[in-house]
């Protein structure tokens, strides 16, 4: 057998204009757990759907136990044995256990399912990764998280996999369950399958993996044995990129808290965040995704009923807990999601943007047409929105120009108070600048924001304070000075102390 | 210009479609004659009262994201409340603000629990589809509910059958149209409809109490259900608990056909009353072609399907 399982070289993928994968090189050996690091945006992601058959390359070579490897679609993949694990868990949860093991490769005699080497094969696969006394007659939905993984992995062992891809595991396990979860790829890599474990989480990459290979905007950075790498120098390899000169440094001066949130927490990820933020001030939330950020910033906003804590608007605590209350309050909310909760896309302009104050704009309940196109239009001419007039749908503009709407909205609201879900995601690099600009003029002008964001320049460049959460907890508020982007890194990766 | 010419096409689709049917049925030797006349399009705009007025409802629901599947069962709860009240010797106003008192009673428990229960709006409908019929059965004891005679079965026809003018009926349900996309278009509550519909989310995130909201719209529109069941007291002159089966799939292909969305945040009154009328069309002319009611319901079955298909084609080029 050759010493090399897997190997990927010079791989490149584009989407248009967007080079998501560079040139990506890759090597894994028989029975090796090869973690995979990088930022969020680093191709991580596109890597492994070219992997797993989902994604075609554009250029480079894969081979397989030194044949060369072209999936065709992702059953093909798993066909020539390679199998994947999302992140998000693929089960059927009102069929059995068995069943979502065997979905796809059911034990057939004459076009019936057979029931008797169906449970065989279901029992030999559960054996292999020491679950036996998992009961495979109950619906998956009633099953743990982890259990369901154990399902889902088993399903991908029916196959007998060569390559097993894991993508963020241990993101919803519990620490004893991700324990468990180790000692069941322990087991697999004694049987000769290769892992390819993706995670945020350097510390848990650094426990259970072999070798690693970081990749930084589409390109291998680096790689070798984990056992002579440090935490400081992933982190390093990780972040490794010059800030650009994107960020405006206006003086601020932070003035009265405005808002108090005391041991928040809320379900199902928010489970600690004490914060003070003041007028004047652009107040920065780091971590990475799924560290509970927008669950935060939502509860804040009232989105997210608190199952304990507080939250205190100008000195008093808010009571009534609403969006609407929140709004009357002077604070707006900018969703990271526009198009399922940011905006309504088959709208117009003018309607986007005055959807929070439209009783405002006439009497009696009647709208003042006119006026509503008026307002618009001036912020259109304002913020530089590429249209044709405010009456647009506003799904026919371009990601950055949605955006502008969607902060106009609360600039004409006007909001005291912004909560900025990563304001800049998915939007050109004009646009980008011109947001910056627009939030260090807020802070200028007395306005307390807070950005989320998970790209560290940004929250570096932008904000004067800087809070990072891991795993719901709001673990360290310091000022700008104090923060580098290791150091963010460290604290959000779980690997501070 | 180009984008003008296409921006009327998307806008004037429906029209196109009533102008076509229009043209079809004017051509065929068999209803030449009478097709075209002043006298037949007065019986159409008759027949097209209960289901226009249906679909006003039926526009603000759709918009909304939401369905209504009981409007034909309403309609016969509230046409047999209003006949039984008549049999009492009420007067036409207190009749007529009874029966829409029941309409919109039945929209506020279909609308309550659609919110309250954040069930799906199909289910609770078809829920209260079997109840509303079910308990109009019941008050008329399984029988029509027949009364000496009332005002009120003057409002569908006009005293001289052949003179010019119109029924009240049509005159309502025009100014209530009227009335209704003035409602849409500008003011709050419009707005915060095709808010709702476009976006649930969003509504919710700009703080539009869409619990309120949705009890109010199905509130509203069971008040036109239940006044569309007040014409269909004129027009039968009896309460039948029998009437209307199925008369909602005739009002939701006619908000359909009016260019609304199933997904809601699209749609015109105008379009759903051009849609109305497009219905009444073929069913008129089809009777004059002497065609058999199966081969009518063929037909409008398949110009529902046509139509939405075309509406998805432009929607597609539009975007």
């Amino acid at each position: 057998m050759s010493a090399v399982r897997l190997r990927l070289d010079g791989i490149q993928k584009s989407f248009g204009a967007t080079r998501a994968l560079k040139r990506v090189s890759l090597e894994i050996a028989p029975g090796e757990v090869h973690a995979l690091i990088g930022e969020n945006g680093a191709g991580k992601s596109t890597l492994m759907k070219v992997l797993s058959g989902a994604h075609r390359a554009d250029a480079g070579t894969m081979q397989l136990s030194d044949v060369a490897y072209e999936p065709e679609n992702p059953h093909d993949a798993r066909l020539k044995g390679v199998a994947m694990i999302y992140q998000e868990l693929n089960l059927a949860l009102h069929l059995s256990a068995q069943e979502n093991i065997l979905l796809g490769a059911e034990s057939m005699r004459l076009g019936w399912v057979d029931g008797r080497s169906s449970r065989v094969r279901a029992q030999a696969a559960l054996a292999q990764l020491g679950h036996e006394g998992l009961d495979l007659d109950r619906a998956a939905g009633e099953f743990s998280i982890a259990e369901q993984q154990i399902i889902e992995i088993a399903r991908a062992l029916l196959i007998q996999p060569q390559v097993l891809i894991m993508d963020e595991p241990t993101s919803s396990l519990t620490q004893a369950d991700t324990e468990k979860l180790f000692a069941t790829i322990q087991r697999l890599r004694r049987q000769g399958v290769s892992v390819i474990y993706i995670s945020h989480f350097l510390e848990e990459c650094r426990q259970i993996a072999d070798r690693y290979t970081v990749l930084k905007d589409g390109e291998t950075v680096g790689s070798g044995f984990m056992s002579e790498a440090s935490l400081d120098h992933l982190v390093t390899l990780m972040t490794g990129r010059e800030v650009k000169d994107l960020y405006p440094r206006t003086a601020h001066a932070p003035g009265a808290v405005v808002l108090e949130v005391k041991a928040a927490a809320s379900e199902p990820r928010l489970k600690r965040a004490t914060l003070q933020i003041r007028a004047g001030e652009v107040f920065g939330l780091g971590g990475l995704i799924g560290a509970g950020r927008t669950d935060l910033l939502r509860a804040i906003f009232g989105l997210d009923e608190l199952a304990s804590g507080e939250v205190c608007v100008l000195g008093a605590p808010a009571s009534v807990n609403g969006p609407r209350e929140r709004w009357l309050q002077g604070i707006g909310f900018l969703s990271e999601n526009r198009k399922e909760e940011g905006l309504m896309l088959n709208q117009s302009i003018a309607d986007n943007l005055t959807l929070t104050k439209m009783n405002r704009l006439g009497r009696w309940g009647w709208i003042n047409g006119p006026r509503q196109r008026a307002v618009a239009q001036r912020w259109v001419e304002e913020l530089r929105v590429k249209c044709q007039d405010s009456g647009q749908t506003i799904g026919q503009l371009s990601g950055g120009n949605q955006q502008k709407v969607a902060l106009a909205r609360l600039l004409e609201h006007p909001a005291r108070i912004f909560l900025l879900d990563e304001p800049t995601r998915g939007i050109d690099v004009g646009s980008k600048a011109q947001i910056y600009q627009l939030v260090s003029e807020l802070a200028a002008a007395g306005k307390a924001v807070v950005v989320v964001s998970s790209y560290l320049p940004e929250l570096l460049g932008l904000c004067d304070t800087i809070g990072v959460m891991c795993r719901g907890e709001l673990l360290a508020v310091r000022p700008r000075g104090d923060w580098t982007e290791a150091e963010i890194m460290r604290v959000a990766t779980g690997s501070a102390g | 210009m180009k984008a003008v010419l296409k921006k009327s096409l998307a806008k004037g689709g429906p029209f196109i479609g009533l102008i076509l049917v229009i043209v079809l049925f004017s051509i065929p030797t068999e209803t030449r004659e009478f097709f075209l006349t002043y006298n037949n399009f007065k019986i159409i705009f008759t027949q097209t009262v209960i289901v226009a007025i249906g679909a006003l409802g039926m526009t603000m629901i759709i918009v909304s994201g939401g369905i209504d599947l009981s409007v034909g069962s309403s309609i016969a709860l509230t046409s047999v409340t209003g006949a039984m009240l008549i049999q009492r010797g009420w007067a036409p106003l207190p009749v007529l603000l009874a029966t829409v008192g029941t309409g919109a009673l039945i929209g506020l428990l279909n609308g309550a629990a659609i919110a309250g229960l954040r069930m799906t709006p199909f289910i609770i409908t078809l829920g209260s589809l079997g109840v509303a019929r079910g308990t109009a059965k019941w008050m008329a004891d399984n029988q029509t509910v027949n009364y000496d005679t009332s005002p009120i079965n003057g409002w569908m026809t006009t005293a001289d059958p052949f003179s010019r003018a119109l029924p009240t009926g049509v005159w309502v349900a025009l100014g209530l149209a009227m009335l209704t996309a003035l409602v849409l278009r500008n003011t709050v509550f419009g707005r915060h409809i095709f808010a709702l519909g476009s976006n649930e989310a969003t509504a919710r995130l700009c703080g539009i109490a869409t619990t309120r909201l949705k009890i109010t719209i199905y509130t509203l529109a069971g008040a036109f259900f239940g006044l569309a069941g007040l014409f269909q007291l004129s027009r039968l002159r009896q309460g039948d608990p029998t009437v209307a089966v199925g008369l909602e799939l005739d009002i939701i292909a006619s908000v359909i056909i009016g260019g609304a969305s199933l997904n809601g945040g699209v749609g015109t009154i105008l379009g759903s009353m051009i849609g109305a009328l497009i219905m009444a069309v073929l069913r008129n002319g089809s009777q004059q072609m002497g065609w058999p009611t199966y081969f009518q319901e063929i037909i409008i079955g398949l110009v529902i399907i046509v139509a939405v298909f075309l509406d998805r084609l432009r929607q597609g080029r539009q975007t």
